[in-house]
């Protein structure tokens, strides 16, 4: 006899229902949805729904639901037409205001399965179609552009404070001050290590002059780099935004690189330049002499003014004249005053913008002065029945502070409302420089037609596949065959309630490592049937041969399996993207079918003949 | 009903010379074609530009490279790709002066321009640098998987076992490079999968011979390492083939319905699966015997020997049981 121990079938209970209840939201399909979201990320107000629904329900547009997160707001409609509409109605109204109106599927999990975290599988881009970017991120020109600002800053300084100079220029990496004398040097190097802390200065002498040699600290340029690399990063989701893009992933990928992945988007072309269009920022004195208002209503502009819009809708007069812009921003973080606890944004200038700052300030104590944020936005307008591309110019005042006394290099910006907002100026200054050059080294863009016919291709395989080794283990292993095959299904499910809630991306290798998985997973039954056999030619009772089949075949499926584990790890380590995918699901297929091969066939044969107390024969 | 006679007593041992005069001359060829044809590298390894597009009715090749050479492109091929209407295009890194991640706009302006309804399906694009490096990951790769194998074989057998599995392992891996630079296959970043899978398969199959090598090394009180080595293959023969037959329907189905990007992928199993299947019969166990395996080599150390009383503790309590009931 062959019982089995009750706990194990509780085990084995718990693991299929555990596996049942989180594959169970990849049958649900999608429902056609729309989404927004604010065009920079901010958190949305909860009012929008309202907003959204007095919409739909004026143009008489059914909708399933509405659902409100801070991050986005999604509107599930019933078939893609309404969803066309919707889009389009949604996009006409809200598209002006900073909000991004975008097509997607959103899965249509029933609630109570969404409550336990049961999501379905994502589909990686080459199943559901899109576009896969890998940029460069010039460093060489990174440092250059930041040594080319400490050139500017140097020249200040010694300017301050009354040294002169012959001359500080660039050479390769370094910064090279050629000065009069050593008195003069001793007191530059003083200064220049008082106010510009991130560079290692050595004094050297030049043939008639006494040089100094600035480098930038190896430590300091390093956060340099990670800063220049995080704040493209900002850049680039700014800019992605402007795609409409439902699920956009943006990422650092080693030192210097950025994956950019936009699900759904077809046009490269367009997504190429939207990638590479630029957005600053303007800093501009405000025109206190005349009135806004007036000049609004009446069109009548003052010759050295320019008529602009607040954020709000307001209108305001700036200069003409540009104090600085976003290629003399060297950073801009949130924080809080020191002294009075508010919250603030820290301005820091190169030294050209921080010398013009200075001028302007020096002069304006007690006036505004505006920051406006100017982007390049995409637009598809309508010619003649005809859809043309075009780039917009948008202008908009995001800030407009007094200036309280003068200042240069580094500054203040108080007075904000929140920290919310403080955060989100700090992110759209930065937004307004591109700290890099940046370059697109890696293209895969996989068409919609191709990703459905991939999925369609990758299930097709996976059940024609299935089926073959169903059938072939049934004729070969009869009763045996089928309680593999009961196995071999639970299997399947777990890989994909497993796949489901680590949240893993399923591309098409990854369908090919469950091909194979199912494959290889009976394997572990084919070991332990054919020991069975054996031992009955041997001459065992049927009881004592299944029991030996299982115990003697254990340490051989542990070896064998751990040695494709070790591959497949090595795989999942070095492999990128898809094949990343191949990994996992592999891997899992390995864990998940030891466990329903051994304890899983053993529970259900014991449960056949475990409790019988004679066997003649096993239909094996 | 057996598909497959499970008692069987082939001298597969006694074909050892046999085998290794077939293995010789199929490694000859497949190093012969590596030397002569080379490797077909895909994209991912070169570097360059493919753009697949998919045409309402089958175009004509010679227009669409006319097409092509009129927009000022040189350096370029255009192939059908599975169907008459699936056009691939494919170009080098360097193009004159478009940059990379421009070509394929431009590629497919041009196509557009003469067919305005053409369907894109795939656009790749791999710097040479990426490619470079993605080709260095890639012998890493399977060279790690060498070593971490060769470890583990080494700690749960002996180090004569585990050099036989690799020189099994590595006659495996370049018979199926032979194979895929015989037939010209696309070697891209999926065959490198396929590769390491075929690695861990091929491993699988020869573990389970030395498995049961070693269990009758330890059991049986006759018998040469030869003969235990033909009972072993004998014995483990029935799975061997069972496995191997369904690994292969499943690779079948997905090479005939997985579509034509998997293609290489599963070309490159099924041949590593026949293959590998081939070397744990014939010469993972030649190996050992070479190497001089020997009895003493097996016998149950302290180390090896605390497995047993473990599977005894498991035995035991369902004695009891029966005892009981």
């Amino acid at each position: 006899m062959n019982r089995f121990p009750p706990w194990k079938y509780a085990l084995l209970i718990i693991a299929l229902g555990f596996g049942i209840l989180y594959a169970l939201p990849n049958l649900f399909g999608d429902d056609p949805a729309v989404q927004v979201s604010s065009i920079r990320g901010f958190e949305l107000e909860p009012d929008l729904v309202n907003r959204v629904e007095t919409l739909l329900d004026s143009a008489e547009i059914e909708y399933d639901a509405i659902e409100f997160q801070p991050q986005r707001l999604l509107v599930r409609l019933d078939d893609t037409d309404r969803q066309t509409r919707a889009a389009d109605l949604l996009r006409e109204s809200l598209n002006d205001e900073d909000y991004v109106v975008a097509l997607n599927l959103a899965p249509s999990t029933p609630e109570w399965l969404r409550a336990l975290q049961a999501e379905p599988m994502v589909l990686g881009l080459d199943l559901q179609g899109g576009v896969h970017f890998l940029m460069q991120v010039d460093m060489d020109a990174a440092r250059t552009q930041q040594l080319e600002r400490f050139v500017g800053d140097i020249r200040t300084v010694l300017r301050q404070g009354n040294i002169r100079y012959r001359s500080v220029r660039l050479d390769r990496n370094e910064i090279i001050a050629e000065l009069r004398s050593a008195e003069d040097r001793d007191r530059a190097i003083r200064l220049i290590e008082r106010e510009l802390e991130e560079l290692v200065l050595e004094p050297r002498d030049g043939g008639e002059t006494f040089n100094l040699r600035a480098s930038i600290d190896e430590e300091i340029l390093q956060e340099l780099q990670q800063t220049a690399l995080r704040q493209n990063i900002t850049t680039l989701r700014n800019r992605v935004n402007e795609l409409g893009v439902s699920e956009p992933i943006i990422q650092q990928q080693g030192a210097e690189r950025i994956v950019v992945q936009l699900p759904g988007v077809q046009d490269t072309a367009e997504a190429k330049r939207v990638l590479g269009s630029t957005a600053t920022i303007e800093y501009r004195g405000v025109d206190e002499q005349n009135d806004p208002f007036e000049a609004n209503r009446t069109g009548r502009i003052p010759p050295q003014s320019r008529l602009y819009f607040m954020r709000d809708g307001s209108p305001i007069l700036l200069s003409r004249t540009v104090i600085a812009s976003g290629d003399n921003l060297v950073g801009a973080a949130a924080g809080f005053d020191q002294q009075s606890g508010q919250p603030n944004v820290v301005v820091t200038l190169d030294g050209v913008g921080a010398r013009r700052m200075l001028e302007h300030t020096s002069e304006n104590v007690g006036n505004r002065m505006a920051v406006v944020f100017i982007e390049h936005r995409p637009d598809t307008r309508e010619v003649d029945g005809e859809e043309v591309q075009t780039t917009r110019r948008v202008e908009e005042v995001i800030s407009a502070a007094v200036t309280r006394e003068p200042f240069g290099r580094r500054f203040q910006t108080t007075g904000l409302g929140s920290a919310t907002e403080a955060t989100q100026l700090a992110m759209l200054l930065r937004a307004g420089a591109l700290a890099a050059p940046m370059q697109i080294i890696e293209e895969r863009t996989v068409g919609p037609s191709l990703g459905q016919d991939n999925i369609d291709q990758g299930f097709r395989s996976v059940i024609i596949g299935f089926a073959l080794v169903l059938v072939l283990m049934a004729v070969y292993y009869k009763v045996f065959g089928l309680v593999a095959n009961i196995a071999l299904t639970a299997n399947l499910v777990l890989i994909v309630a497993l796949l489901s809630l680590l949240g893993a991306t399923l591309t098409l290798p990854g369908i090919a490592g469950i091909v194979l998985t199912v494959g290889m997973a009976v394997d572990a039954n084919v070991l332990i049937f054919e020991r069975i056999k054996e031992e009955l030619r041997n001459g065992n009772t049927p009881q004592a041969a299944i029991r030996a089949g299982y115990e003697k075949a254990f340490s051989t499926i542990a070896d064998a399996n751990v040695t494709t584990l070790i591959a497949a790890i090595v795989l999942f380590m070095f492999g990128t993207g898809p094949i990343k995918g191949f990994a996992v699901t592999l891997s899992l297929g390995i864990a998940t079918s030891m466990f329903t091969a051994i304890v899983g066939t053993r529970g259900v044969v014991s449960l056949i003949y475990g409790r019988r107390k004679r066997v003649q024969a096993l239909a094996i | 009903m057996d598909i497959i006679k499970t008692d069987t007593h082939i001298n597969f041992m006694g074909q050892r010379k046999l085998a290794l005069v077939i293995s010789a001359i199929i490694l000859a060829i497949g190093i012969a074609s590596l030397f002569v044809r080379g490797v077909n590298f895909g994209l991912d390894f070169t570097g360059g530009t493919l753009i697949e597009v998919t045409y309402p009715a089958a175009p004509d090749l010679t227009e669409l490279r006319d097409t092509l050479t009129g927009a000022g492109f040189d350096d370029f091929t255009v192939q059908t790709f599975g169907t008459a209407t699936d056009i691939v295009v494919r170009m080098p890194a360097d193009q004159g002066d478009a940059s990379g991640a421009d070509l394929s706009t431009q590629v497919l302006e041009a196509l557009s321009e003469t067919t305005p309804d053409i369907d894109l399906r795939r656009v790749e694009f791999v710097g040479p640098q990426v490619g470079q490096e993605l080709a260095e990951q890639g012998g890493l790769a399977l060279l790690y998987a060498i070593i971490g194998i060769l470890l583990y074989v080494s700690f749960r057998f002996q180090w004569r076992f585990a050099v036989g599995a690799v020189a099994a392992l590595i006659h495996d891996v370049l018979v199926v490079v032979g194979i895929l630079s015989l037939f010209q296959v696309n070697f891209d970043l999926t065959v490198v999968a396929a590769i390491l899978a075929v690695i861990g398969y091929s491993l699988n199959d020869t573990i389970v011979v030395y498995d049961r090598l070693r269990e009758n090394f330890r059991v049986k009180r006759k018998g040469t390492p030869l003969e235990l080595c033909n009972l072993s293959i004998n014995q483990m023969l029935g799975r061997t083939v069972m496995t191997s037959l369904t690994t292969l329907l499943v690779l079948i189905a997905l090479f005939y319905f997985g579509g034509e990007i998997i293609h290489a992928f599963a070309f490159t199993l099924i041949a590593g699966v026949i293959v590998g299947t081939y070397s744990s019969i014939f010469i993972a166990g030649t190996a050992a015997i070479m190497l001089g395996i020997s009895k003493q080599d097996l016998m149950p150390v302290a180390k090896e020997g605390a497995d047993q009383p473990d599977q005894e503790t498991e035995v035991l309590p369902e004695r009891f049981r029966r005892g009981g009931a």
